[in-house]
């Protein structure tokens, strides 16, 4: 009786082993760091995505410093000769790899997909090396948005959600006379500099946001515009509580929820937050686009690194093509809180916000208003944007002038080109 | 092996006929090179870990290094580079005022706890175990509870203010010009006690019979203490100095724990500089250069220090 039971079992594992073999469609090691709650799940999405066609998938999570650890074994896996097959990277991050010549493209897959069709431009032109694509978005996220709690609007007198920073002004004046903190705000560099972008859209609008904070041209750097920038981002300042240094953005997220402050100026990865605490858009908490009319475009990649072995570039193929299916496009940004990269899925299972998101993205590519987001490593590279972080956290915590900042952040860009 | 025949070398040796004491040379041999034998694999290990890597560094700082290791020079403009960045002066300027502030307050501390628990109290090793204790705990422990402590939603100017005092601020944390003394406080706190117990050990080797001396001489304890026991404890004093300057100039856990080198980068060290331009900003030039600069900065103030104070107690 046992032997047969081995015999059976030796058996069924052989033929577990053969299926797998036959069915088996390419390898892939994905290198992220995506560890935490939604973004895990996320991750998960695409990882059975994978293996439901039959693929192998090896999961190489590396958690810490918001992706510094990450990038630290990245480094050291490219200069040893055994790259992963695809990493979460991004923005220009994607130009400076491609540059070493550490990167495959996966043209092939594109051109058959048709991406340069569903992409927005302003994506497209992010993932693709020499005019090929080396790099596949799995989702769209809004730098641009305010995160309000509607009851404490309502306390204060507070209508309409401001569309204006003058309005906005207005609007936590009344907050502050009512003796409610107007913003709530993190005080770490990336967050300052995510709301001073976000304030640059709205002062200079998409025009002056492209040529300062993307092209970096230093006449727009110098420009009045600049300077008007940072008195308004002076303003919220002052409307921030005195314990912000330091403070996490999912804690000023939750300001906002428990009704401690008023407003939060953030991605929509806040949105998270309040969905994760059983908060319903439009009623617990609204969504408003910041100032502007534009879109600042934070996406996060998976991006291909040169593997070799017909069985690793078989599966780096299947990967690229499955990251930008329509159907895993959905279900990645459903667990996730983002919205497709690619504009043709449909978005009816998704929430208000993620639906207005998507709304202003076709409107904004229509106008050309999208712009790439600066704070979020999609324009610039890694050491323009630290000097750009610097002096930005450094106004934000000290009582320079605007024109002094101005000046400061010119100089400090061109020592950095 | 001692014994091995094979190891006679008959030329040298060829004095001694008999095994037994040849064997006893070899064995000599062997023992008064033994150490030496241990200890050089370690020795070539640390020559290439420390020193290699020393080199490797400063040859990368002359480099157009950026997201990777590019072996084409280029010269000092890594340099020029690091020397026209604001935060790099904000960040030498804050080890200076925290590794002499850092040390100096510790060791008076240090002194005046050993001094104290020399006039032999009771339940001494009771207090001594409780002032050496924070030593036992990381600087990301103290960096965290000290955060608490510090920061004035939840801390000590809270508690003070729910005490009935509304206008009491003590914001040191939040406010740029001040944060660097929150580091101070909290690494003082860490390392006085361990100040204390390297004192403590130098009193009690101070000879008894040099005390006694001092007290027929009718010398009062002031006296004693600052024209005695003080100058017999200078050996102490130099590798306290030397033990909190490094704890001091490698301060990276702490200042990430505390402050996380804010409010902006005003608590910004050279060492999560670095950290900062190596890892998240893809500029391995620069934070060479400026790890080449530490290191420059290092050796420019303790050798001077160690030899002229090598060359006092005649080692």
């Amino acid at each position: 009786m046992i032997k047969i039971r081995k015999v059976a079992a030796i058996s069924a594992l052989g033929a577990a082993l053969l299926s797998n073999s036959a069915l088996a469609d390419g390898t892939v090691e994905v290198l992220h760091w995506w560890t935490s709650g939604g973004e895990a799940k996320a991750v998960g999405t695409l990882k059975s995505a994978f293996e439901d066609q039959g693929g192998t998938w090896n999961d190489s999570p590396i958690a810490g410093g918001g992706g510094d650890a990450a990038m630290t074994a990245l480094r050291a896996r490219v200069v040893a000769g055994n790259p992963p097959t695809a990493v979460q990277l991004k923005g220009p991050g994607i130009q400076e790899w491609a540059q070493q010549g550490a990167l495959n493209d996966v043209q092939g897959v594109a051109e058959s997909d048709n991406w340069d069709a569903v992409l927005p431009p302003a994506l497209a032109g992010i993932m693709k090396f020499d005019g090929n694509y080396v790099a596949a978005p799995v989702n769209i996220h809004r730098v641009d948005w305010f995160w309000a709690n509607p009851a404490l609007l309502e306390q204060a007198g507070v209508t309409e959600m401001p569309t204006t920073w003058d309005e906005f002004n207005a609007a936590a004046d009344k907050l502050m006379a009512a003796g409610i903190t107007p913003l709530a705000h993190g005080g770490q560099p990336w967050q300052d500099a995510t709301v001073f972008e976000d304030v640059v859209l709205g002062i200079g609008g998409a025009e002056f946001f492209r040529k300062a904070l993307v092209e970096l041209d230093q006449e727009a750097l110098t420009s009045e515009t600049m300077v008007a920038s940072f008195d308004q981002l002076r303003k919220l300042r002052g409307y921030v509580d005195p314990n912000f240094p330091g403070r996490d953005w999912n804690l000023a997220t939750a300001m906002v929820m428990r009704g401690e402050a008023a407003f939060q100026i953030m991605g929509d990865w806040a949105k998270g937050e309040f969905l994760a605490a059983g908060k319903v858009p439009g009623k617990d908490f609204v969504c408003a686009p910041t100032p502007g009319n534009g879109f600042v475009l934070n996406s996060d990649s998976f991006t291909f690194f040169k593997v070799s072995g017909e069985d690793n570039l078989e599966g780096q193929r299947v990967l690229a093509g499955l990251i930008m299916s329509p159907e895993f496009q959905k279900t990645f940004n459903l667990a996730k809180g983002s919205i497709p990269a690619r504009t043709d899925v449909p978005l009816d299972e998704f929430d208000m916000c993620a639906q207005r998101s998507h709304a202003d993205l076709i409107a904004a590519i229509e106008n050309n208003s999208l712009v790439p987001s600066m704070a979020h490593e999609m324009a610039i590279s890694r050491s323009v944007r630290g000097e750009f972080l610097d002096l930005v956290t450094e106004f934000f915590n000290s009582d320079m002038s605007s024109e002094d900042a101005t000046r400061r952040l010119a100089e400090a860009v061109a020592r950095a080109m | 092996m001692i014994e091995r025949p094979g190891r006679h070398r008959p030329g040298r040796f060829s004095e001694m006929s008999d095994a037994p004491s040849f064997s006893l040379r070899t064995g000599h041999w062997f023992e008064r090179h033994l150490p030496k034998i241990v200890v050089l694999p370690l020795f070539a290990l640390s020559l290439f870990f420390v020193y290699g890597f020393i080199a490797w560094t400063a040859y990368i700082s002359l480099t157009p290094s950026g997201i990777m290791p590019n072996y084409e020079l280029q010269g000092f403009a890594q340099y020029e580079r690091l020397w026209a960045t604001p935060r790099w002066y904000v960040a030498i300027t804050n080890l200076f005022v925290f590794t002499s502030l850092f040390i100096v307050i510790s060791m008076a501390i240090g002194i005046l706890l050993a001094i104290l628990l020399d006039q032999r109290v009771r339940a001494e090793g009771l207090i001594r175990t409780i002032y050496l204790y924070p030593m036992a705990l990381s600087f990301i422990v103290t960096g965290t509870v000290w955060k608490w402590i510090l920061n004035p939603g939840l801390g000590i100017e809270n508690l003070v203010r729910k005490a009935g005092f509304e206008d009491f601020t003590f914001d040191w944390l939040v406010n740029s010009d001040y944060a660097i003394y929150t580091l101070v406080i909290a690494a003082v706190w860490q390392s006085s006690g361990y100040a204390m117990a390297l004192f403590l050990a130098g009193l009690r080797s101070v000879d008894d019979e040099i005390l006694k001396a001092a007290a027929v001489d009718g010398a009062s304890s002031w006296k004693t203490y600052t024209s005695i026991v003080l100058p017999i404890l200078r050996p102490v004093f130099l590798s306290t100095v030397i033990i909190l300057a490094h704890l001091a100039i490698k301060s990276f856990d702490l200042v990430v724990a505390l402050t996380g080198g804010g409010p902006g980068y005003a608590t910004d060290m050279p060492a999560t500089f670095m950290y900062a331009f190596a890892f998240q900003r893809s500029e391995l030039g620069v934070a060479a250069a400026s790890a080449t600069i530490m290191l420059m900065t290092i050796t420019a103030i303790i050798v001077p220090y160690l030899y002229s104070e090598l060359r006092k107690t005649g080692q």
